[in-house]
């Protein structure tokens, strides 16, 4: 009999997965929240491409196609679209099956039917959004994470602003400047709040190697090209640390920064502009790895931390595979190197196949990959000074800076826990998703940490309604 | 007097208080952060409407005055205010003749005994409570409910311990006792030995294995229960609304699940529908089919509530006793050591009331009320009790 491996999460992780299990003979159901397979990378890449690289874009875009026809088209694949995860059982202790996978279907609103699956073995490729730190006035209306500019820009074709400063660290400034360029905003400038020497010395002072990830250097060249057409400036070492306006953005501060990311003195500077587009690095999505019982490890900042898998791709709880940016965030082509092994092996495959050499050597890379982008940029502690009292840190609760400090300091206070439901920080409908890391951050070292901000036992929200009916065993 | 108080927890937080008040010299001990445990995974019910006549029904009302008094001696601080004090009073809703017949009689008793107790007719609970449903057998309103935040209000008791001049440990756990000719003289901990006259086992659900641990084993139990928190609502629920089967499943010992639908809203817009009753020993996974039955609960008494989201799921372990009567009192068989404990479902509201008469005891004065129902040496809590 064929194992039955459930794959959580269609983006490129999922998607490898999917085909791996199923070429190691395994009956697959594969699932998504979105209406169509492709995650966060292939939603997007149809359009991101199409102005400046079409060739590029063809290329890529008929990869995926085929990819994602063999995989919807096999017999032996079940796909679920417009279908969440709400909870992950876990099985009574010795049980070694992984957890049951509870489910809901269909468009939000309509009364979703609820179902759970029993598999042999469960991947979760989940990913993860966009991060983005607080700092005054980033509640103001204009100002934008990245992914979400980018999505306007790409899926509505609406510019989010006309002079428009992108700002943050990492390499994902480059496309969003791109798309915002190309969805006609004017690009004030790109910040990367990292100094060159902690960019330069992190990517191994040889940024050449970023050509072992296969088209990487050639996407960010691509990239600087449509910069120095636009004449948009790249500075590196620079930040918005504040946003400003009456009821929306109208200037952006930026700071010289030092390499912890505290302000140099004197170099603030007000820049006119009507949208500000921030990202800070992704966080992973790891409410249902939690659930199942997986170990984490801590990422590199306070607040940060990514499932911990072994060679094989294989997480602590039993039965249980992870593979893509919820392990490490390294980009489409690692998360799919992940997601070949985690579906493979999760398949029943055998984890000495010589085709698996290849597969292991690019994750390894991908790996690799991930520290030097992590190592060249990094988060600052410094950010914590850009703060004031009155400065918003939970947008769903509008708990401020102040307020939590005051309740860290309270000696009666005294844990996370308490601290955030005294606050409320972290409790409102996102669930921590956007506050959590910087949360835990500002609290890290001042009060006992009793609690994880991951912690989601509902992964998704489900309504009075449909959670009261009971669920169909298997699939729907 | 040197007390040491083993838990900061609400109910170590109220004995912490009431004690370094009265000049004695406090020091709280916890392994984890104040009120991170049970407190923190409840709701903040402060209720006699499902206390039947009898001593916790003393003990809620008794708690329920000094709530009062305390936070009225503080009004205007902050910390009192985040105690989100609401005496928004309680609906109790029978939805069949059957449980109609046993609220009214439970109703009764109650009424006897003091409690203000009004029926409701099918107009005063449309006006009292808007959404709740029409389809109903009996309706009671409890205007003495009350509601607080229970991390807020067990951070206000603890803050007014530390004021007069308590001392608070984190992070050091309870490993065993000292000894020295038959009086504990001291706990071993984590963080080393510390010495006391008068120990206060406090644990909450942890209060069986502490005392374990201290020589003096009492039957202190978790029961498992879980809450559905809504997404943030405009205003739909006015009193704390619960259904008529709580009062049966708060008195019951089965091991099943039960569930009773208790439908609240909180200051932050969200509606905490609970809750379960579950004996599955420390297991903390939260289970769907548990979550499932307390949203179809809480949808017969708000069918209305269908198309809100669930957006959170937490759960707990009440500290009960298998004839579900806190305990509160001297340790006959380990002088020094004292417990204040099993609260089961209502340790919040009670926590006060357990705080005064524990101080009371400790210092020789009179308690207010009879503490007798609640001494440690009763069968139930020195495993002679059945188990029902
Ligand atoms: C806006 C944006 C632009 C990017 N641009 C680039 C780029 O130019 N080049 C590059 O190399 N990388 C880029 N990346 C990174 C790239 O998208 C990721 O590396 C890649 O998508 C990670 O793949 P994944 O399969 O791990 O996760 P994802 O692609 O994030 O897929 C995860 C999937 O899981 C689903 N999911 C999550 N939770 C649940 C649940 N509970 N129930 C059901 N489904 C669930 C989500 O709906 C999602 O589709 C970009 C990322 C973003 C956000
Ligand atoms: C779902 C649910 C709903 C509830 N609803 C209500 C309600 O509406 N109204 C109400 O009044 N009550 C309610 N309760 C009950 C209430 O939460 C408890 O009765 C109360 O919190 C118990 O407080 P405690 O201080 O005894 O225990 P805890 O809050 O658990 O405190 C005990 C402390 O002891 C510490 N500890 C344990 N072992 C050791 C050790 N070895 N060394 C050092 N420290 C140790 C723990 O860290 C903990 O902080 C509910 C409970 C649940 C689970």
């Amino acid at each position: 009999m064929s194992r039955n491996v459930v794959i959580v999460g269609a983006g490129p992780a999922g998607l490898a997965a999917a085909a791996a299990a199923l070429r190691a003979g395994a009956r697959v159901t594969l699932l998504d929240a979105a209406e169509s397979p492709g995650g966060q990378y292939h939603r997007m890449l149809p359009e991101a491409f199409a102005a400046e690289r079409p060739g590029r874009l063809h290329h890529g875009w008929a990869a995926f196609d085929r990819a994602r026809r063999h995989v919807l088209g096999h017999p032996r694949c079940t796909w679920l679209a417009e279908t969440s995860v709400w909870s992950l059982e876990r099985r009574d202790p010795g049980d070694a099956r992984p957890p049951r996978v509870h489910l809901v279907h269909g468009p939000d609103g309509a009364g979703r039917d609820r179902s759970v699956l029993d598999p042999d073995a469960l991947v979760l490729a989940t990913g993860a959004h966009d991060r983005v730190l607080p700092f005054p006035g980033w509640d103001l209306p204009g100002v934008f994470t990245a992914g979400a500019a980018q999505a306007l820009a790409k899926g509505e074709r609406l510019a989010v602003g006309d002079e428009v400063l992108v700002a943050g660290s990492g390499p994902f400034l480059l496309p969003v400047a791109a798309s915002l360029l190309e969805a006609g905003s004017r690009v004030r400038g790109v910040l990367e709040a990292n100094p060159a020497a902690t960019v330069l010395r992190g990517w191994g002072a040889r940024p050449r190697e970023l050509a072992s990830q296969p088209g990487k250097a050639a996407e960010l060249a691509g990239y600087t090209a449509l910069l120095a057409r636009h004449r948009v400036p790249y500075r590196t070492g620079r930040a918005v640390i504040a946003a400003r306006g009456d009821g929306r953005v109208e200037e952006a501060v930026t700071a010289r920064l030092r390499a912890d990311w505290s302000v140099v003195p004197g170099t603030e500077r007000a820049v006119p502009v009507d949208a500000v587009c921030v990202t800070h690095g992704f966080s992973p999505q790891l409410e249902l790895p939690l659930a199942a019982g997986c170990a984490l490890r801590d990422g590199p900042e306070d607040g940060t931390a990514f499932v911990d898998v072994d060679d094989d791709q294989r997480t602590t709880a039993p039965g249980v595979h992870a593979a893509g940016e919820i392990t490490g965030v390294a980009g489409a082509p690692a998360a799919r190197a992940e997601g070949l092994l985690a579906g493979w092996l999760a398949g029943g495959g055998s984890p000495d196949a010589p085709e698996l050499r290849a597969v292991r050597r690019r994750r390894d890379q991908g790996r690799a990959f991930a520290r030097r982008l992590a190592a060249a940029h990094p988060v600052g502690d410094g950010w914590k000074s850009w703060l004031t009292p009155r400065t918003v840190v939970c947008r769903c609760e509008e708990t401020t800076y102040g307020a939590l400090c005051r309740a860290a300091d309270d000696p009666a206070g005294g844990s996370d826990r308490a601290v955030r439901l005294g606050t409320r920080a972290g409790l409102g409908p996102c669930q921590a998703r956007i506050c959590g890391p910087a949360v835990a951050a500002l609290l890290g070292g001042r009060v006992t940490r009793t609690a994880t901000p991951h912690h989601r036992p509902v992964a998704q929200p489900i309504r009075l309604g449909e959670l009261a009916r009971p669920p169909k065993e298997g699939t729907p | 007097m040197r007390v040491v108080v083993l838990g900061a927890g609400i109910v170590g937080a109220a004995c912490a208080r009431e004690l370094a008040r009265a000049g004695l010299a406090v020091t709280v001990l916890d392994r984890g952060g104040p009120a991170a445990a049970t407190t923190a995974h409840g709701e903040g019910n402060v209720l006699v409407s499902d206390k039947g006549p009898g001593p916790e029904l003393e003990l809620a009302r008794m708690s329920r005055r000094l709530w009062e008094e305390a936070l009225a001696e503080a009004a205007g601080r902050s910390d009192a205010d985040r105690v989100e004090w609401d005496p928004k009073g309680g609906i109790v809703v029978a939805t069949t003749d059957a449980g109609a017949r046993g609220l009214e009689e439970f109703a009764a008793g109650q009424r006897a005994a003091g409690v203000t107790v009004e029926t409701l007719d099918a107009p005063g609970l449309a006006a009292a409570e808007p959404q709740v449903t029409r389809d109903f057998a009996l309706a009671v309103h409890y205007p003495e409910d009350a509601q607080v935040q229970p991390v807020g209000a067990a951070a206000f008791l603890l803050g007014d311990a530390l004021r007069a001049g308590a001392g608070l440990r984190t992070g050091v756990e309870v490993l065993g006792a000292v000894t020295r000719g038959g009086r504990i003289t001291a706990v071993r901990t984590s963080a080393g030995t510390v010495e006391g006259d008068v120990f206060v086992n406090a644990a909450g659900p942890w209060s069986g294995a502490v005392a374990e641990r201290l020589g003096a084993p009492v039957d202190v139990r978790p029961r498992r229960g879980e809450v559905l928190v809504t997404t943030p609502q405009p205003p739909t629920v006015f009193h704390k609304v619960y259904d008529a089967d709580y009062v049966g499943a708060v008195g019951s010992g089965a091991e099943e699940l039960q569930a009773s639908a208790v439908v609240e809203s909180t200051r932050a817009g969200t509606i905490l529908l609970g809750s379960s009753r579950r004996r599955v020993g420390f297991d903390d996974r939260i289970r769907p089919e548990v979550l499932s039955v307390i949203a179809g609960k809480a949808l017969r008494l708000f069918p209305r509530l269908a198309g809100v989201p669930v957006m959170r799921a937490y759960g707990g372990f009440r500290p009960y006793v298998p004839d579900h009567l806190p305990v509160i009192g001297p340790d006959p068989r380990l002088p020094g050591l004292w417990h204040a404990t099993g609260h089961e479902g209502a340790g919040i509201g009670l926590s006060v009331g357990t705080g005064r008469v524990l101080a009371d005891l400790l210092l020789g004065r009179e308690p207010e009320i009879d503490a007798g129902p609640f001494r440690v040496d009763r069968p139930a809590v020195l495993f002679e009790g059945d188990d029902q």
